[in-house]
């Protein structure tokens, strides 16, 4: 049998193909199923997006952004506070997250590099990042609510942060290695001091990819919930200036209010829903064009 | 034979070597190590004050580390290591109380590929000035022009001195790196390469500015494009395997080289 | 000298235009702030740790092992076990891997092997942003969309073939077809750990040299047998680790869960029934919780530290560095 010789194939006749028919339908098979399970993945975005139009657009009221959570069986109502309170901590929490998560992953990228300790930093850093977050909900619990004896902004913007930091310092080292070295040389080669080469050029060269990291940092800790339900929790209209007492946020507002048997509560959680998904998807969405940028740089 | 004639061709018309300069950088007895590897083997080796001179040799011979070796860069890695001498105007450059910041202000180093940085034209030479020197904005001003001028920027660049120094082509980054050397006033520039990324009409304007250059500076040239090293250099050292195998004036190496594996190189037969 | 040499000694001496050392400290003050941060990761995943044992300890006192093999959960008497929200948490990670594995797989072949070059980009980022959509929205996704399809289009007739069968009739009979459910929350658990596996393993699947898949179609292989017999095999450590990764996720996942698994305490044979895992009991119970109960749910919660690092560090040594998840 050759193959090249096009009498071998032509004499055997169009039915007598080289495939063997069970090789055929193998194929066949996995080309239908993955293009299924990837429509399969689309049409699930889809629905949950158009779950949260139908349900979500009618409660797009003005009212929805100047009134505070409406007590039990009243009418009408808002959710301006759980916004306020969301914003607020969110602010906070990357704020807080932000100088740590840069510094440590400047460390794992420009000091530490292969180290033992650098090495053993990074492998945790990692497993922090996919963490469940209700475990550092109970952390903070622990560490804060417990000991001050009352829920707080404060605990919820820690609870945050501690999310959002190994975010940051994975992409915040990633972005800095690809910065090439002779740049770093370069600046050092002129007697500019380690720390000024790493502030004016390494971080300036990797502006773009370090932001990237924040915003998606940002965009994961928006959503969080489970850690909020123990530190910061949603149990009053308005809120102290303090922080102190219980902080109304976007994501347990709409886990109270979605669970509960009064119509106007449902709307309102469904309105929150909407807007706190179209916020993350546009911050995603957003990271993805910076970082683009930088990739192009 | 000694080298080919295209060779030749540029030794001649060039400038003699001046023995009679000073000695700016004395080598002595220089070995370095990185890690495990021995990756220069007692190097001894005199630079001459306002001399290119120009370290040949095949890759991997040492020629860039021995560059590496004089501002200390390699200190960036901490598996890398010199041991011996290295005395910049009779002061030892390996010691370890030397102050690294000030010492590789007085030594510039302009690399392989263009490395600016991203940040404006202006910015990027004033930033080595801006390091070491308290100045007014107007004398600011005047030193990046200067120092834009001698690299032959000047003209090319005075319109847009607020863009960025990324948006340059290959041989004007270059320049610019140049420029922002310079600026340092700097009493020895190493070029480690500078040409070999650059295309032919590049290379020819930074060889020009070398030549340029040597009025003021000392100059110390990595390069493995020997009718480079013919050209533009007064000094030639010939590396070999972390050894110095030869060092002499230019023309001597090129026309009447004293040992055999020099010999072999210049002529193309190994490297 | 030259002039110019002239002017640049006299200029360094005379000081006008003086060689300013930039300070040392600030050197050192900078890397040492680097490297106190990085060592602050490592002291929340202590403290994490800490935190939860020392919540937990009266409870692993009062109960020691009994803790893991006992399914009581009785405010009343202060009784509480492990068992129902450890095998409910299990068992709902294990129906998610089942079912999202082969989809996860399937999509990253589809986005290396079919998908035409202009499709590529916006479907890949679809998948993706499926990962950042909140995990509460799947909960209620999964509560207010898909469970009433569920148990419409599923839980009721399979319940009606199945009525009365040995086994099959236990494990998949819906006593309340209500839509959540055990099964449930690994359906939404497997959505939810999808486009993490499915873009890791992607990762994967373009790392490997094209030259390598071209040859194999070059002898004549169909899609299916390259991916089976030279991208599979190629990528196989990244892909479980993958999966592991997706796992860990899967146990970890709270408020999904909460929506959709039904909040029962007790052990049911049926996956169609509620359960509960160790993170819905916690989200459930915790704020109205004190004394025992709440040394129980820390006691959880510490069950649940130990599973998911294990998971979660086998994972990361099979996957070193994939991107940010």
């Amino acid at each position: 049998m050759d193959a090249t010789n096009p009498l071998a194939t032509t004499g055997r006749g169009p039915s007598a193909s080289r495939v063997r028919s069970g090789r055929r339908i193998a194929d066949r098979i996995l080309i239908l199923a993955s293009t299924a399970a990837t429509m399969l993945g689309i049409v699930v975005l889809g629905s949950i997006l158009l779950m949260l139009i139908v349900e979500g657009v009618k409660g797009f009221t003005p009212e929805l952004f100047t009134a505070p959570t409406p007590g039990p069986g009243s009418e009408g109502g808002g959710i301006a506070n759980a916004i306020l309170g969301s914003l607020i901590m969110t602010f906070i929490g990357i704020v807080i997250a932000t100088p740590i998560g840069l510094m440590a992953g400047t460390f794992l990228a420009e000091y530490g590099k292969t180290s033992k300790i650098a090495d053993v930093i990074r492998f945790l850093n990692d497993v922090l990042l996919s963490a469940p977050s209700i475990l550092i909900g109970l952390f903070v619990y622990t560490l804060m609510v417990r000991p001050m004896g009352t829920y707080s902004g404060w605990a919820g913007a820690v609870a945050l942060a501690i999310i959002a930091v190994p975010v940051i310092v994975r992409t915040t080292e990633d972005m800095l290695r690809l910065v090439p070295s002779p740049m770093r040389e370069a600046a050092a080669a002129l007697g500019a001091p380690r720390s000024l080469v790493i502030r004016a050029i390494t971080w300036r060269a990797a502006s773009a990819g370090i932001v990237t990291g924040i915003i998606l940092a940002l965009a994961r800790i928006a959503g969080e919930t489970a850690p909020l339900l123990f530190t910061a929790l949603n149990n009053n209209s308005w809120f102290n200036a303090n922080l102190l007492g219980g902080v109304p946020n976007l994501p347990v507002m709409i886990y109270q209010f979605a669970l509960s048997p009064y119509p106007n509560w449902q709307s309102l959680a469904w309105a929150g829903a909407l807007l706190i998904t179209v916020t993350i998807l546009a911050l995603s969405v957003l990271a993805r064009f910076v970082i683009k940028e930088q990739r192009q740089r | 034979m000694s080298a080919s004639p295209a060779i030749r061709s540029q030794i001649d018309g060039r400038n003699p070597a001046d023995l009679s300069a000073p000695v700016r950088i004395a080598v002595k007895d220089l070995n370095f190590y990185y890690g495990s590897f021995h990756g220069l083997k007692n190097i001894n080796l005199d630079f001459r004050d306002r001399q290119v001179t120009a370290l040949i040799g095949p890759s991997g011979c040492g020629k860039s580390t021995l560059l590496r070796t004089f501002n200390r860069i390699y200190s960036l890695y901490p598996e890398q290591r010199a041991e011996g001498q290295i005395l910049l105007d009779g002061q030892n450059v390996l010691d370890s109380k030397v102050d690294l910041n000030e010492l590789r202000s007085r030594i510039g180093m302009v690399f392989q590929k263009p490395t600016p940085f991203p940040m404006s034209i202006y910015d990027n030479v004033a930033f080595g000035l801006r390091l070491y020197e308290r100045l007014p904005k107007a004398e600011l001003d005047v030193r990046v022009e200067e120092s834009l001028r001698k690299a032959a920027l000047w003209d090319e660049v005075k319109d847009k001195l607020k863009q960025s120094g990324m948006g340059l082509s290959g041989g004007q980054q270059q320049r610019l790196c140049i420029a922002r050397t310079v600026a340092q006033r700097p009493e020895v520039i190493l070029f480690d390469e500078p040409t070999s990324a650059l295309d032919p009409i590049s290379t020819g304007r930074i060889e020009e500015l070398i030549e340029q250059l040597r009025s003021e500076f000392t100059i110390v040239i990595v390069t493995h494009n020997m009718q480079q090293a013919a050209r533009i250099s007064q000094f030639t050292a010939f590396m070999y395997l972390g050894e110095l195998i030869e060092f002499d004036a230019t023309t001597k190496i090129f026309m009447n080289p004293a040992k055999r594996q020099t010999q072999d190189y210049i002529t193309g037969r190994f490297g | 000298m030259t002039a110019l040499t002239q002017q640049i000694a006299l200029a360094r001496e005379s000081g006008t235009a003086p060689r300013i050392a930039p300070s040392r400290m600030g050197d050192r003050l900078f890397q040492g702030a680097a490297y106190g941060s990085a060592l602050l990761v490592l002291l929340v995943l202590a403290g994490i740790l800490g935190s939860i044992v020392y919540g937990a300890w009266p409870a692993f006192a009062e109960f020691g092992f009994g803790f893991l093999t006992s399914s009581a959960w009785n405010i009343g008497t202060e009784q509480f076990g492990a068992l129902p929200a450890i095998i409910g948490t299990v068992a709902a990670a294990l129906l998610a891997l089942l079912i999202g594995v082969p989809i996860s797989l399937g999509i990253a072949v589809y986005l290396t092997q079919l998908c035409p070059g202009w499709a590529r980009k916006p479907v890949a980022m679809t998948i993706e942003l499926l990962a950042s959509v909140p995990s509460i929205i799947y909960g209620m996704w999964g509560l207010f969309v898909f469970a009433p399809l569920f148990a419409r289009f599923v839980q009721v007739p399979v319940s009606n073939v199945v009525e009365g069968l040995p086994i099959v009739g236990t494990i998949l009979y819906a006593r309340i077809p209500s839509g959540v459910g055990v099964l449930t929350a690994g359906i939404i658990l497997a959505i939810m750990i999808v486009p993490f596996v499915a873009s890791i393993t992607r990762d994967m699947l373009d790392q490997i040299p094209t030259v390598l898949r071209e040859s194999a179609y070059g002898i004549g292989c169909t899609t299916w047998e390259v991916v089976r017999h030279v991208l599979v095999p190629q990528a196989s450590v990244s892909i479980i680790g993958a999966i592991m990764l997706g796992l860990g996720r899967a146990l970890g996942e709270t408020m999904a869960v909460t929506f959709v698994i039904g909040n029962a305490n007790r052990l049911s044979a049926s996956i169609f029934d509620p359960g509960s895992t160790i993170a819905s009991r916690i989200a459930n119970e915790f704020n109205e919780a004190d004394g025992l109960q709440l040394s129980s749910l820390m006691a959880l919660g510490c069950l649940l530290f130990i599973i998911t690092f294990i998971v979660l560090i086998v994972a990361r040594l099979l996957v070193r560095r994939v991107k940010v998840a």
